[in-house]
């Protein structure tokens, strides 16, 4: 095959002629991230992840064959943008609940969340209701994951050369579907090659799991020593107080969140040192009695509680930031979120296993807070300077944001404390 | 039984039994030898195939924005009052299912519908009545069905006029054998013939691409596939001048020595098969298809007529080509053109109705005939569906350089109190009061054939969320902007609607909007938020007074009311 010599960025590359773009930049040291894209598959170009610009062209990179004199633009602020865009819209598009997902932690797409920095989607959430399909034999498929990537229909063929899966419908209702006979004739192992293919955990095989302990899984510790850098973090007016002051609160979360904020052992220690903590579960204190630098706010809102709080929050903090998945976009409890409230309601009060018929009540008193129709994220509600993702966020990362905001100090974490679970 | 037959063999299954069932597919499969995944892959693709039992009678309402403002709502509630069905719902009524179905082409005799292939004009909840009652009745529906016939409203003089001047068999044809296929690419190039579906690319140079292609087979596929809301200018032309078309497809065969045509026509225009045929028979007969056509030796060339099953994305050439292999529409990725790689990987020139036509009329008419028509830059005379809030919708042939102020005036369509045009469908572009000078031409206003007017007493948020929710169906669901961008653009007018978004949502939108316009797949994808996003700019002051502007640190309104209301309902409904 024939050398020939392209551009990337500018920068003078060199590959054989009709390469793919993705594999020849990567021999020369630049990579271009990618999801439904398969060395040896024919390029799907599905997922748009890999979009570049071809002689001032965008197109996805996957189809890219090299051809002397190309002029490829990989890594333009433009670009960048548009990718990480992608991939939120992937995010917001299915259910992606992280902390509750097999594949956390070997999943392509999350990594890929990480390296491109996604705290919070710009987009709003979809929450559509979608099914999960425990019918095949070996496998399930959970469409809540599904981003379309086409890996498995071309991938997953059975020996005798048929295709087990298929997209179905069309437009916002597409969905990769199984054929149930085809999927019978599979291997346990060919079942798995089809678990492991799929970029996120939509595929999973009956009984397996990928049992690997938190630390161990597939991209915890990758880019160890790459750090990340706290930017575009709102800067704290600062004050001539002697002792910067913080709220916290736990809207509709678990106080895990407050737990990891414990988490930072003997620091704490340090900290209380240069902070004094206001309105928050940790002292105790229920009314702002001052105004706070900063306002650290666990979980999100679904009830109208969560709402007010959340308000008053805003109104006595300086910066306020959405600490954990729950705040950020809801999170767990938003796992609620594809079924109807008054479904919900029934089942958890009327229609339980315990409940009498005609004996128990939906709770509703003027005192207590009303349920809303869905869970929502904080920046929904008010304005949000920063958002810290994780469950729950790691404590250094908590508390590195807060040192930034504080006092200026603190400009990065490291890879592996950046984490959606 | 070959792929490529797939979707005639469904479209019989559809046709005789209403539906096409587990136990067909399974059988169609077997032939195939596919898995039967596959073969409902292909079925849920298309609006036109059902997999659940249907009734005698499927009526498609067309939900398009001008139907929606000529009474659609009113049409659509008479429907399901009077056959007891609801829209969208599989109830095993024997007599009647209801479908609302995306422009239909007879946006300028709205609201329309289709019953199973015959059309309903101008309806209304009475005309549904007497209708539907006729139906009950056991009468026939083509002695009801109504005449889909567009009015040609307005055509150039005599001496300027291309398309709607009289036709004669032949005419081209005959011209061919005096004529070497580098003398008719010439012509061709002279008067700049280029692609009417709205992308404008040079006929010669594609035509020119296949006569270099080595392929062993070609083919040249007439795009009758014309999906945009608005456009229904090429039914026109069909009905029309059925032959001036299929003389333009012989004459693309003659320069690239296809030896097969096809003409793939949307299931919506089923009713124009028998004249389509009629005519591709008279040519057989006078020799214009064939063997040796036009006593031209070695020169074959046949065309057949293959139905589209519904599906918008499908106007797309690599997208319809994947149709025509019996697959679901995807649009190809863009890695080769079809004349190189196309219809089952043979060069294949995929044209639009109204180039052929034009192809043809400037080898009978010569190509110094257009040089004086037009402007500098577009020569010759447009069609234009024109539709909306105007006296007389219908067809145009337009000169070229003709501005929208002469198009709405009284000597042409009449409109009243405009505000707002689309030019080219939803994915074209809007354009304010202050632009009408502006003409169409392809130097400035390049329109592919929709013009839908609106007076300023429509709402642009409506017209917006209209076109929003016909992409976000008729995506094809395989790239991630297209497929999750709409619906989120969905999510923002809701937001909109309510009262509770900000100047910031409209920059996100924008935001949103050249995302698609930079990642997405084809160009369904690529000018999806392309109106919502001029619109914006263009109709500012409109939008001022929908969002709470703000500069910077946009305050975030939340409705708490709105977030109780289901949870107050509930307890209302369940303590007694």
């Amino acid at each position: 095959m024939k050398e020939v010599t392209f551009k990337i960025d500018g920068r003078d590359c060199k590959a054989e002629k009709g390469q793919n773009l993705i594999e020849a930049a990567k021999q020369n040291g630049i990579f271009i991230p990618t999801l439904c894209y398969f060395k040896h598959l024919n390029p799907l170009g599905s997922c748009r992840v890999c979009t570049v610009k071809q002689n001032g062209r965008t197109i996805a990179g996957c189809t890219v064959s090299i051809d002397d004199g190309m002029d490829i633009e990989v890594n333009t602020p433009e670009l960048l943008d548009a990718r990480k865009a992608i991939l939120e819209m992937m995010f917001v598009e299915g259910n992606h609940f992280c902390p509750s997902c097999e594949k956390s932690g070997d999943c392509q797409m999350q990594n890929l969340g990480y390296e491109t920095g996604i705290r919070y989607t710009r987009f709003p959430h979809l929450f559509v209701d979608r099914i999960v399909d425990a019918r095949p034999e070996r496998i399930v498929v959970n469409q809540n994951r599904c981003i379309k990537c086409k890996r498995c229909i071309e991938e997953v063929i059975t020996n005798d050369g048929y295709k087990v899966f298929n997209f179905t419908n069309r437009g916002n209702q597409t969905l990769v579907s199984v054929d149930y006979e085809q999927e019978a004739k599979l291997s346990e192992s060919q079942a798995e090659h089809a678990m492991h293919i799929c970029p996120t955990g939509s595929i999973l095989v009956k009984g397996k799991s990928f049992g690997k302990p938190f630390g161990d899984r597939q991209f915890d510790n990758s880019n160890a020593n790459k750090n990340i850098p706290l930017t575009d973090i709102k800067k704290h007016k600062t004050t001539n107080l002697k002792k910067k002051r913080i709220a916290t609160t736990s809207l509709a979360g678990c106080f895990g969140c407050h737990m990891s904020l414990l988490d930072i052992d003997l620091g704490i220690l340090d900290v209380i040192e240069l902070v004094e903590f206001n309105k928050s579960p940790l002292t105790d204190i229920k009314k702002f009695s001052d105004r706070c630098d900063i306002g650290l706010i666990e979980g999100g809102c679904c009830n109208t509680d969560n709402i007010e709080v959340l308000r008053e929050f805003r109104k006595n903090c300086d910066v306020l930031v959405s600490v954990g998945e729950c705040a950020i976009w809801g999170g767990l409890p938003a796992i609620r979120n594809t079924v109807p409230l008054e479904e919900c309601l029934r089942e958890a009060y009327l229609d339980s296993l315990t409940s009498e018929e005609d004996e128990t009540v939906i709770p509703n008193h003027e005192d207590i807070p009303k349920i809303l129709n869905k869970v929502y994220s904080n920046h929904e509600v008010v304005k949000i300077d920063y958002h810290i993702p994780g469950c729950p966020p790691n404590a250094n990362h908590i508390w590195n944001v807060v040192k930034n905001i504080l006092f200026e100090e603190e400009y990065s974490i490291s890879y592996p404390e950046f984490k959606y679970d | 039984m070959k792929r490529s037959s797939l979707l005639p063999v469904l479209w019989g299954f559809q046709q005789k039994h209403g539906y096409i069932s587990n136990n067909t597919i399974t059988e169609i499969a077997k032939k195939l030898n596919v898995s039967k995944i596959e073969i409902e892959g292909v079925v849920t693709f298309y609006h036109f195939l059902h997999s659940k039992p249907t009734g005698k009678y499927i009526i498609y309402l067309n939900n398009s924005i001008v139907s929606e403002f000529k009474g659609f709502n009113q049409v659509k509630s008479a429907f399901e009052k009077e056959t007891g069905g609801t829209f969208g719902i599989y109830d095993k009524n024997p007599m009647f299912s209801l479908f609302e179905t995306s422009c239909i082409g007879l946006s300028d005799k709205e609201p329309a519908a289709l019953i199973n292939s015959s059309p309903f004009t101008n309806l209304t909840p009475k005309k549904v009545s007497s209708l539907i009652n006729h139906l009950k009745g056991g009468g026939k529906l083509t002695d009801i069905e109504d005449n889909p016939t567009s009015k040609i409203q307005y055509k150039p003089t005599e001496d300027k006029t291309i398309f709607f001047r009289n036709y004669s068999l032949g005419n081209t044809i005959t011209k061919l054998k005096h004529l070497k296929p580098n003398e008719v690419l010439k012509e061709i190039e002279k008067a700049d013939v280029s692609g009417r579906g709205g992308a404008f690319f040079p006929t010669a140079t594609k035509w020119q691409y296949s006569k270099n292609s080595a392929t062993n087979k070609k083919y040249i596929i007439c795009n009758a596939d014309e999906g945009e809301p608005g456009t229904f200018k090429d039914k026109a032309l069909l009905n029309y001048a059925p032959g001036l078309v299929l003389e333009g497809m012989v004459t693309a065969a003659y320069v690239s020595g296809a030896q097969k045509g096809i003409i793939y026509l949307r299931a919506e225009y089923n009713y124009l098969v028998p004249k389509i045929e009629k005519t591709i028979n008279k040519f057989y007969t006078n020799g214009f298809l064939g063997k040796n056509i036009a006593n031209i030796k070695n020169f074959n060339f046949d065309i057949e007529v293959f139905l589209g099953a519904g599906a918008y994305v499908c106007g797309a050439e690599t997208a319809l080509i994947e149709s025509l292999e019996g697959k679901r529409g995807e649009p190809r990725i863009r890695k080769y053109f079809p004349t190189h790689i196309g219809y089952n990987n043979k060069s294949t020139i995929v044209n639009n109705v109204e180039t052929l036509a034009l192809a043809a009329r400037v080898i009978e008419l010569g190509s110094n005939f257009f040089q004086k028509i037009g402007t500098s830059k577009s020569k010759g005379t447009k069609l234009l569906s024109v539709s909306g809030d105007v006296a007389k919708p219908g067809i145009y042939e337009v000169e070229w350089g003709t501005s929208i102020n002469q198009l709405i005036s009284m000597e042409m369509a009449q409109a009243t109190a405009p505000n707002y045009v689309q030019i080219s469908g939803p994915s074209g572009e809007c354009i304010n009061k202050n632009e009408f000078h502006r003409k169409i031409s392809k130097e400035d206003l390049a329109c592919g054939g929709s013009i839908m007017i609106f007076n300023k007493y429509r709402s642009i948020i409506q017209i917006i969320e209209n076109f929003t929710h016909f992409f976000k169906t008729e995506s094809c669901g395989s790239c991630t902007p297209c497929r999750a961008g709409n619906q989120i653009l969905i999510e923002k007018i809701k937001k909109i609607k309510k009262g509770i978004a900000s100047s910031e949502d409209l920059n996100q939108i924008k935001e949103l909007g050249e995302i698609m316009k930079l990642t997405s797949r084809c160009g369904l994808g690529q000018y999806a938020a392309n109106t919502f996003i001029s619109a914006i700019d263009k109709f500012q002051e409109y939008f001022n007074l929908k969002v709470f502007v703000c500069e910077e640190d946009c305050n975030i309104e939340f409705d708490m009311e709105a977030a109780v209301f289901e949870y107050d309902n509930i307890i209302q409904s369940t303590q007694n």
